[in-house]
């Protein structure tokens, strides 16, 4: 008798066409996002871009600026980029640079102070020498660790001559003065290694970021420039991405009235008394974005109870993110929707793209995390643009004015998708 | 949707006037050219079978189906005007109501969406209940009523806004008898009171209860019309019925019956006479050719009898 159950369900299953593509495409289809974005090819990496200010500009410094723009993991930016090829923007100073790291140009910024070339590496930790300042974005927990240990890497590879100075140094010092002839022979041998690295050979690059380490043999001190006065680094990020996961599921369900209610002949019934078809999917767009509105208001609020998220000092930048996001994602239920035949349609289609835009737009794990190419096709999504701008809000603290490109980009997916949809909802209309 | 050239200027005083509407889905004719006036005040029955293109007349009365060709007036208004919207009341044949709302915030809800509101609107909806005897259940959700209350909601949904004419498409599919004495009584209040209504049903008795005039439908064209009484006498004029059942119909009954000018009809044939004297002549030679007969019987044609003289066809098939 289990044959012709097995029988049976297999030809309900390949009957149930939605059933089937949630089988066995979206299995696939997470599998090779995965695998792109986690176990991907290292040319498709994501590399760090650090801004590196060289206030020192001696021979140590400038070797170390020259080593760090050998390794291949990181783009090295020492001025702002420029649309303008002919005018170059002036270099970054620590001023300029904190900034861009708070701006969200760069995760990590390095200061060389001025005095670094005189005492550049040190094997007794010594307290009162000039550090090199680490400035960080502490939203990417990767980047900063990354770039500080290949900091010390750099330093080891890239500058032979003078560790080899400096532990001459100590070698004079701890036993109490070298001989003529020991001195000679030293600085001959100082003077072949100089020679050596100009010519260029002595760095190797480092493919990937060894353990992160600021007790190494350059004084480095690492200091939080965005999110240092943060209770909960992680939460706002996460209560926007996960929020705008859960609101996409939300709106096409609520969306899929539109088909119960053409399934059950309500919806000719509404349309055959002053309401119109415009009129009816924008109530139910507002109804959704309202919907999708309070849903995030509960979750921050949450988030603010339970994991101390600043929400109070946030709200006019929360409002406004909020209400484009929430229109944004109820004009996609409204689409989706409008698109699909039966609520089993609804159901798979809406679990297949919102579960793809979900990870790919930032939802599960941070952009700054994927390949480059996948983080541009992240901004395809409104998962991404939404996360970006309530980072903006509670993560930069950036005022409302400069939540523009993600308000504009939102308002203009939601205008753009309802308008789709009122479109394909013309087949609802007469036959 | 086409206008007929030269057609009558649609009068507002007529409920009513649909004038050589057509219209096909794919290869199919829903209506072939349907011509037809509701007068002020009366309740017109179409009748017909499943599939005879009754429901697409209607929802092109709504509005909710464009015709390829003809023309569709409602008190001399295009039909999906907003002036015949305002006029017309629909009752599809679906339950078309928001389960999860209560029968009160259901009249509420379409009332609205006919501009209704306030103390008009209150009063719709206390009227409505009224008239569908359900103000006992009017904090009751939709999906907890029964069948016959629900088609009761139902045809209140589709009145909230107290329009002079009303369309109803067959509201009494899948009610048991008592629930359906119920809604004839609601009819004939809503008759009594002088609201023109379209009435669609395949039942032959709801339509000789309730209809002023009766047009049979059938592949898209009405294939007669008028009162009960008009139409039997146009397909039968003073002639009745006579039922044979006979022991065996397959062996030879059909050959016989065509013979005798009668029809058969699941294994009962149908002859018309004059006299009812003539069954006895037909006794006689059913005998002589050795045909055993189980039952026979005389009546008066009706609409059913009407119908299968038409179109050779029974109501129900």
């Amino acid at each position: 008798m289990i044959v012709p159950i097995i029988r049976t369900a297999m030809v309900s299953l390949r009957r149930d066409r939605a059933a089937l593509a949630l089988s066995f495409i979206l299995p696939i289809t997470f599998f090779s996002i995965f695998a792109v974005i986690f176990g991907g090819r290292r040319d498709t990496a994501p590399k760090i871009t650090v801004i590196v200010v060289d206030e020192d500009r001696s021979h140590a410094s400038q070797r170390l600026v020259q080593g760090l723009e050998r390794e291949g993991s990181l783009v090295i930016r020492t001025r702002p980029g420029s649309n303008n090829k002919a005018v170059q923007p002036q270099e970054y100073t620590a001023a300029t640079a904190e900034a861009a790291v708070k701006a969200g140009d760069a995760p990590v910024a390095l200061i060389v102070p001025h005095g670094f070339g005189e005492n550049p590496i040190s094997f007794r930790g010594d307290q009162d020498r000039p550090a090199i300042q680490l400035l960080n974005d502490s939203s990417d927990m990767v980047a900063w660790q990354m770039v500080a240990g290949l900091l010390q890497k750099v330093a080891m590879t890239s500058m032979p001559s003078v560790m080899a100075e400096q532990g001459s140094e100590y070698l004079d010092q701890l036993v109490g003065g070298l001989t003529p002839e020991q001195r000679k022979r030293m600085e001959a041998g100082l003077e072949q290694l100089r020679q050596h690295e100009s010519a260029g050979t002595s760095s190797s690059e480092t493919a990937t970021g060894n353990g992160p380490s600021n007790s190494g043999i350059i004084a480095v001190k690492t200091r939080a420039v965005v999110g240092e006065n943060k209770n909960n680094p992680m939460v706002s990020f996460y209560a926007a991405a996960i929020g705008v996961m859960f609101l996409l599921f939300t709106a096409s369900g609520a969306a899929g009235s539109l088909l119960d209610e053409a399934d059950s002949g309500t919806l000719d019934r509404v349309l055959s008394s002053r309401v119109t078809m415009t009129a009816l999917l924008a109530g139910k767009l507002a109804f959704n974005t309202l919907l999708a509105f309070s849903q995030l208001v509960l979750m921050f609020l949450w988030a603010w109870a339970v994991f101390k998220l600043d929400f109070f000092d946030h709200i006019p930048g929360f409002v406004v993110m909020g209400v484009c996001t929430a229109f944004a994602v109820g004009a996609f239920g409204m689409l989706l929707a409008s698109i699909c035949r039966t609520r089993a349609q609804l159901g798979a289609l809406s679990t297949l793209v919102i579960l793809i835009m979900s990870s790919v737009g930032g939802s599960m794990f941070p952009r700054f995390l994927m390949p480059e190419a996948m983080q541009k096709a992240g901004l395809l999504t409104i998962n991404a643009w939404a996360i970006d701008g309530f980072t903006k809000v509670f993560w930069r603290d950036e005022p409302v004015s400069h939540l523009w490109p993600q308000v504009s980009v939102l308002l203009a997916i939601g205008f753009v998708l309802f308008a789709i949809a009122r479109r394909i909802a013309q087949r609802w209309e007469y036959a | 949707m086409l206008s007929v050239p030269g057609g009558p200027i649609p009068s507002p005083l007529l409920p009513l006037q649909i004038e050589a509407v057509a219209k096909r889905f794919g290869q199919v004719t829903a209506l072939d050219g349907i011509t037809l006036e509701l007068r002020s005040g009366e309740c017109l029955g179409l009748l017909g079978p499943n599939g005879a293109g009754k429901s697409t007349l209607i929802r092109s009365i709504v509005g909710r189906v464009v015709p390829d060709a003809g023309r569709v007036a409602v008190f001399g208004s295009a039909a999906n005007s907003a002036a015949s919207r305002a006029a017309l009341g629909w009752v599809p044949q679906e339950l078309a109501l928001y389960p999860r709302l209560t029968c009160r915030e259901n009249l509420e809800s379409f009332g609205r969406y006919h501009g209704l509101a306030g103390t008009g609107l209150q009063q719709a909806v206390a009227w409505c209940l009224d008239w569908s005897s359900l103000q006992d259940r009017a904090a009751e959700l939709a999906k907890n009523l029964s069948g016959g209350m629900r088609r009761r909601l139902n045809m209140a949904a589709g009145i909230i806004h107290r329009p002079k004419l009303v369309l109803m498409d067959e509201p009494t599919v899948g009610v048991d008898p008592q629930s359906r004495n119920r809604i004839f009584e609601m009819i004939e209040k809503l008759h009594g009171e002088g609201t023109a209504i379209i009435y669609t049903t395949h039942y032959m008795e709801e339509a000789e209860r309730l209809c002023d005039r009766i047009a049979i439908v059938d592949h898209g064209r009405i294939i007669a019309l008028g009162t009960k009484e008009e139409l039997v006498r146009d397909a039968f004029a003073s002639r009745s019925q006579v039922l044979v059942r006979f022991a065996d119909p397959a062996d030879g009954v059909a050959a016989w019956v065509k013979q005798h000018g009668g029809r058969l009809v699941d294994s009962m044939a149908q002859f018309s006479v004059e006299h009812p004297t003539e069954i006895a002549g037909l006794l006689d030679d059913a005998a002589g050719a050795g045909l055993e007969l189980v039952d026979v019987a005389l009546r008066r044609p009706n609409l059913e009898s009407v119908f299968l003289h038409l179109t050779g066809r029974e109501l129900r098939d």
